[in-house]
């Protein structure tokens, strides 16, 4: 096992794989930019280490930086976490080629899967359902000709592609060319690459996706999928295991399939691989994300294992401890994205101090946050603060227990979606668990259900504002009131009498 | 103590009087109990009526107080009419040079009117980024845009003053 795990990433992912490295005995390295001196990472590490400025490519992408602490501080294994450089080949192999662990899967499965040609390509040998249409870059006559064999609408996807750069969607033959030629230049532009493909456009699909974990030896396992059709402009905002959808029969198809997937690219450690789901419940291969996701805490409820520490076994050289046959799904999770942003000014970023920071607790809930009250939310990365994960025996419970600890949950001074969550877990759709990647712009669209006892709440906003003006006494350490600002007697017996009240 | 409480452009008159237990408070003109403990800074308990409340405050980085209760947000100025500072900022609102400010920390991208051109109200002044995302900043009033206080380029924090429209 490692004695020392170098974790090139920042935030709550961060701190998660810290947690993961205290628990297990082993050291953990922090890097850190200029702007993330004072972040929670660098206050949980073991040992932390400057290496430059704010912007990414001078710091968390940068690969020569990264392994120069990892010489220096002697630590024999990289934790890429999300996001940055955890799905780089180039990284990866890199790490290699230093003799530093890669804590994910070799390069060349990160390469196959990179391309998303390649992959389809890969995936049709393996006998992977797929979305219908082509599996190389095509000229525009070959692209007519299939789009017409395959039926309109359809989509256009450049092969280097992500985060919906160089995809267009085309409703009709008479829009192709111009869709074509747009997909290409932006393609090209933003990638380096105008090799463009196409598929068959599905309609309100649902996105689910499948954790798999595999080791060096040859054992892969799903582990359950995770609906994440909650989605804001392709970005996941809510996830949940299992999926209201996904029964145990359609869970093993699914699972077989993702297995394969993995096995086809020669794959290792924890990947998820992520399928469209149309009306009838058919499933098409969609990607494979080849690193942990932000979302593995509502897997990692549901069938009671730690995902960080099984990455890290596995990347040190230790079989699978269990078999297909002993994954067990147990209850219900559902994860909500907490991220600075305003959704009153259409979810502009809203970095900055946090005031005030009331975190909530209790049954069934877990918050994995890179936040304190205190800090500054940097303006350079991205705005996740937070993950408040609910868990219960059903699906029910786990929205009440959400929604209970929504009620808790307070971030001031910064703008945050939390009012959001409050309104997606109460909406009748998502309650019958009628999801599609739709159902968040329709949830936004819709006018806001009024504020409940408004007038009520305002009186009392009224009344307080008035007294903090006046300068209602804050409780002190020993019961009393302490400065208060022209407080006297009053407050003092007002102390004391809650004080004997209460032992 | 009397305070004006104005919410949502609704003036709330507040008067308080310590009474027994706690806060004698007459909202609007109707008397009632209110216990009140502020149990950390920016944060006060209310029992009012055998109800409990919590109330946080905040104040946001364009300068204004919000008030939470349970998950409502309420924007709230509060004037002392005794005090001359509230009277004074009462009667200028809406006149006079327009500060234009930064709503959060970030670079200043593009100064879209240099100083001394003329602006029309909700024309953008500046375009701040922050979180790879562009905020325009617009000026609230017609007039002239009197300086800009900043640059392209510039990094900035919230609340710093960065052009001036009068």
């Amino acid at each position: 096992m490692f004695k020392k795990i170098l974790i090139a990433n920042r935030g709550e992912i961060a701190v998660r794989v810290m947690r993961a490295c205290r628990e297990m005995g082993i050291r953990s390295v922090a890097v850190f930019s200029d702007v993330d001196r004072a972040s929670l990472h660098v206050r949980k590490a073991d040992e932390a280490y400057h290496i430059g400025a704010a912007q990414a490519s001078e710091s968390y992408l940068n690969i020569e930086k990264i392994l120069e602490v990892a010489r220096r501080s002697g630590a024999e294994a990289i934790h890429p976490g999300y996001g940055f450089l955890s799905e780089n080949a180039r990284f990866a192999a890199a790490c290699e080629k230093a003799g530093v662990k890669f804590i994910g899967p070799a390069a060349a499965a990160m390469e196959i899967m990179g391309s998303k040609t390649r992959a389809r390509q890969a995936m049709q040998q393996a006998r992977v359902p797929m979305v219908p249409g082509s599996s190389r870059g095509l000229e525009f006559d070959e692209m007519r000709k299939l789009a017409g064999e395959i039926g309109y609408p359809v989509m256009l996807k450049a092969a280097a592609g992500g985060g919906g750069k160089g995809m267009r969607r085309v409703h009709a033959e008479a829009e192709l060319r111009s869709a074509y030629d747009a997909a290409r230049s932006e393609s090209k532009r933003a990638f380096g690459d105008d090799e463009v493909y196409l598929e068959k456009f599905i309609e309100n699909p649902r996105h689910v996706e499948m954790q798999v974990l595999a080791d060096e030896h040859g054992n892969t396992v799903y582990l359950g999928e995770r609906e994440c059709s909650v989605q804001r402009r392709h970005q996941k905002v809510l996830e949940e295991s299992p999926s209201p959808i996904v029964n145990a029969e359609m869970r093993a198809r699914m699972g077989e399939v993702a297995v394969r997937v993995a096995q086809a690219a020669g794959y290792t450690n924890a990947g998820t691989v992520e399928f469209l789901v149309d009306r009838q419940r058919n499933f098409y291969f969609l990607e494979m994300n080849t690193r942990l996701q932000v979302e593995h805490p509502v897997t990692e409820l549901v069938t009671g294992l730690d995902l960080v520490h099984l990455q890290i076994r596995i990347a040190s050289g230790e079989k699978l401890p269990f078999r297909q046959a002993d994954i067990r799904l147990r209850g219900h999770a559902i994860e909500c994205r907490i991220y600075a942003e305003d959704p009153d000014n259409n979810f502009f970023p809203s970095p900055g101090k946090i005031t005030l920071l009331i975190a909530p607790s209790g049954p069934g809930i877990r918050r994995d946050s890179g936040m304190y009250e205190g800090w500054t939310v940097p303006i350079d990365y991205d705005p996740l603060l937070a993950k408040l994960i609910g868990y219960g025996s059903d699906r029910e419970e786990a929205i009440a227990r959400l929604e209970r600890s929504l009620y808790e949950y307070f971030v001031g001074g910064i703008k945050t979606n939390l009012n959001l969550f409050r309104r997606i877990l109460a909406d009748d759709d998502f309650r019958a668990g009628r999801l599609d990647t739709g159902f968040l712009d329709r949830l936004l669209s819709a006018p806001e259900p009024p504020p409940e006892r408004a007038e009520e709440r305002e009186r009392v906003a009224a009344i307080a504002a008035a007294l903090f003006a006046a300068g209602a006494p804050a409780a002190s350490p020993n019961g009393k009131p302490a400065n208060g600002v022209g407080a006297v007697s009053r407050w003092k017996q007002t102390g004391r009498k809650e004080l004997l009240r209460e032992t | 103590m009397t305070y004006e409480i104005i919410i949502g452009g609704k003036t709330h008159r507040v008067e308080l009087a310590r009474g027994e237990s706690g806060w004698q408070c007459r909202l609007d003109g109707e008397e009632i109990a209110v216990d009140a403990v502020v149990t950390r800074p920016d944060v006060m308990s209310l029992i009012i009526g055998g109800t409990a409340y919590e109330v946080k405050r905040e104040v946001a980085h364009t300068g204004d107080t919000h008030f939470w209760v349970k998950n409502s947000r309420f924007a709230a100025e509060v004037r002392d009419p005794r005090s001359l500072r509230s009277r004074k900022a009462a009667a200028g609102a809406g006149e006079g040079p327009q500060k234009m400010t930064a709503p959060m920390p970030g670079k200043v991208v593009r100064v879209l009117l240099p100083a001394g051109s003329e602006v029309e109200a909700g024309q953008g002044v500046l375009v701040v980024e922050a979180m790879k995302m562009q905020n325009e900043l617009k000026a609230a009033k017609k007039g002239v845009v009197k300086q800009v206080l900043t640059s392209e380029g510039a990094a900035v924090n919230a609340g710093d003053v960065l052009a001036i429209v009068e």
